[in-house]
């Protein structure tokens, strides 16, 4: 457990029954779950399950209409300004500007973020972006964008990691690469969106699966099996 | 939540005070010298004037309560309000025309800075709706819809003072009457004409909300009992869909 | 809040500069619309009122596509999402932006009202310049203010371009009303004729009225 000042301990994320609609469509109905600090969750559900709108909960970007949300011991909406800044999301666009280079898109990010502006330069070193960093993010391709877009994520040192299928574009190179900076050993609790079964289960320690809005798997990644994952996509 | 308290009584009201505004206008006001019966307008047009623009003003105030409480009642109270000062607003237009036709020959005349400036409101406010169809997620159509309202509201005086500065050194006002202040017949058939207007525009808006409200719950309740999926999805609409 | 707001109107900038979207079409547009003018009043000079009223309306509709494309990095490439989770205050992007279009106006009035003096102004209004300046900064203030917020309020809608001009324009007549009215005397044919202070304190307060209540309402508009 991450500890404050104070020495209270908080879960990196605490659910508990959140739901959310749009207009009378619900895009998810009573999930509940408590990741603790520094662990992995590997979702899991078919398009439309509401992987998207529960990762754009715990970033902050949507408000929850049902049930309680503290993410980082923030309680959302209400404190949602303190988790601010402590999150990093890797989403489906890479929040990049096109016309930029990949060094002013960083470095304006850390600006935002009150980072030093040499972490920008030490991250592009790490992924191997380094020759490409003053080309505009437009002229790369879809795998280098996207180590650009994890070095955006992880350029102010979030305690959360909120990531929407990261390895989609990477070569294995680029899996490689940025392995240190979203993986496992990288230290942050991680929420991760996966379509790679197998993949996602090595990685996770606990496993939610959704269907139709609703959790119908949440425990520790070694009980769940393969077949249970597939089984939500059927 | 009840929005049809007291209906009743509104319209019996609102009835009896048109009716008795309609006799004091042909009865017993009295005949304008320059321009003759059609003047008789202005109790019209007047009073449909200063209520269109309080409930333009009244649609920014509950904006402002809906979006510091989030309380969607707020939301629809705010759409009906301008959506009824909007109706009374081309009222306002169509009538102001007529008296501008009957005493000064011309179907429009720039010189009424009241005229001119109800006409840059009615084109502001005619956005109101076209806005809120234009944004599919309801909450976010409340949400920019008080923003709207709120910014709206606060242009309506301004509006009319900057127009009136611009008029008024120029040109002196065509549809006034008398020019000075109001002779006692005039303005007891002016004050009972504007309270009846008022009381017309409450008992239309509280008519409006209860019907509103009422299909609200209506569908609600269909949904609990035929569940999720088992309603047609609803069309997007620019009038508020959830309470 | 002054870090922010400088690090997001350098990005602009920088964006601006890069893929010189706004400004050169803004300008553009200014100077064919003189010409449209031109030949759709059939006249080659143009003084007074008139020519008050030919400036202003032009450098409004102008303003009216920079506008539109002030939020669309914004929106089309992520950059909302990026900026709503940084530990920032949400109203340095309304002050930024404002900022901003008031950059853009300034720039293409830089280049258009010397086209205009040149293709249809027929005194020649130098002597009037610091009054001139007064009545333009004036009114771009108001002009970037309301822009900036119907800006923001369009670019999420649907109908995003066309909203944003019918929302706008009623919303900006107080502007021409009073920037007209304080810059018809000086295109007076005779040569400027007094100037009538009091359309700039209309302006300003418009320009205060409106810049507090959309500082006030703009948080709203990017909450999801």
């Amino acid at each position: 457990m991450a500890t404050t000042a104070t020495g209270d301990s908080f879960p990196a994320v605490a659910l508990e029954g959140v739901g959310r609609a749009y207009g009378e469509r619900v895009a998810l109905r009573e999930v509940s779950f408590t990741l603790p600090a520094g662990a992995t969750v590997a979702v899991f559900g078919a398009n439309g399950a509401g992987k998207t709108t529960l990762l754009r909960i715990l970033a902050g970007l949507l408000r929850p209409h049902a049930g309680r949300a503290a993410v980082l011991g923030a309680e959302l909406p209400r404190e949602a300004h303190r988790a601010r800044g402590r999150i990093g999301l890797v989403g489906h666009e890479p929040m990049l500007y096109r016309d930029l280079t990949v060094r002013e898109n960083l470095r304006f990010h850390a600006r935002l973020h009150g980072v030093d502006e040499r972490r920008p330069e030490a991250l592009c070193e790490q992924v191997g972006l380094a020759a490409r960093a003053d080309d505009p993010v437009r002229t790369l391709s879809r795998g280098m964008t996207q180590r650009a877009a994890i070095c955006r994520a992880v350029l102010h040192a979030p305690e959360l990691l909120l990531l929407d299928e990261p390895l989609a574009n990477l070569d294995p190179g680029g899996a490689v690469a940025v392995a240190p900076l979203i993986g496992r050993a990288a230290g942050p609790a991680r929420v991760l969106i996966s379509h790679d079964a197998e993949q996602g289960l090595a990685e996770a320690d606990w496993v939610l699966g959704l269907r139709g809005g609703r959790q119908a798997i949440w425990a520790p990644a070694a009980s769940v099996r393969l077949a249970d994952v597939r089984g939500l996509y059927a | 939540m009840t929005f049809g308290r007291g209906l009743r009584a509104l319209s019996i009201a609102s009835a009896a005070l048109i009716t008795v505004a309609f006799a004091l206008v042909f009865f017993y006001a009295p005949n304008d010298a320059d321009q003759g019966f059609i003047q008789k307008i202005f109790y019209v047009h007047v009073p449909m004037a200063i209520v269109a623009l309080c409930g333009f003003v009244a649609g920014g105030v509950f904006a402002i309560k809906h979006l510091r409480s989030g309380d969607r009642a707020d939301d629809l109270r705010s759409y009906v309000a301008i959506h009824i000062s909007l109706v009374l607003a081309v009222g306002v237009l169509l009538t102001g025309s007529i008296w501008a036709r009957a005493s000064w020959g011309h179907w429009w005349v720039w010189d009424e800075p009241t005229l001119v400036s109800f006409l840059i409101v009615f084109l502001l406010y005619a956005c109101y709706q076209p806005l809120r169809f234009s944004i599919e997620d309801p909450e976010r159509q409340a949400r920019y819809a008080a923003v709207f309202a709120i910014v709206a509201g606060a242009f309506v005086p301004l509006n009319f003072t900057a127009v009136r500065m611009a008029e008024s050194l120029t040109h002196p006002r065509v549809l006034s009457t008398t020019g000075g202040a109001m002779p006692g017949e005039m303005r007891l058939t002016f004050i009972v004409a504007l309270a009846g207007m008022a009381c017309l525009f409450v008992t239309l808006w509280r008519y409006e909300l209860a019907s509103k409200s009422a299909s609200i719950q209506l569908r609600s309740l269909k949904r609990r009992l035929a569940g999720d999926d088992g309603l047609a999805p609803l069309n997007r609409s620019a009038a508020p869909q959830h309470l | 809040m002054r870090a922010t707001v400088s690090a997001l109107i350098r990005k602009d900038l920088r964006l601006e500069l890069r893929a010189f979207e706004s400004v050169p079409a803004m300008l553009m547009f200014s100077v064919s619309t003189f010409v449209l003018f031109h030949f759709g009043l059939d006249r080659s000079s143009l003084a007074g009122d008139l020519a008050a009223g030919v400036l202003w309306v032009t450098l409004l509709l102008a303003a009216v596509l920079g506008m539109n494309r002030l939020f669309l990095a914004e929106r089309e490439q992520g950059g909302f999402d990026g900026f709503l989770m940084a530990p920032v205050d949400r109203t340095a992007l309304f002050v930024a932006k404002a900022i901003v279009l008031f950059c853009f106006l300034v720039a293409v009035e830089l280049v258009a009202v010397p086209a205009f003096v040149i293709l249809l102004l027929e005194p020649d209004p130098g002597q009037a310049l610091p009054e001139l300046l007064a009545v333009l900064l004036l009114a771009d203030a108001g002009i970037a203010v309301v822009g900036t917020l119907i800006g923001a309020l369009g670019v999420q809608t649907r109908a995003r371009d066309l909203i944003v001009p019918l929302i706008a324009l009623p919303l900006l007549v107080p502007v021409v009303i009073a920037a007209s009215e304080a810059s018809a005397p000086l295109f007076a044919a005779g040569g400027a004729d007094a100037f009538p202070a009091r359309w700039l304190v209309v302006l300003a307060l418009y320009d205060a009225v409106f810049g507090l209540l959309a500082y006030a309402v703009f948080d709203f508009l990017l909450e999801e």
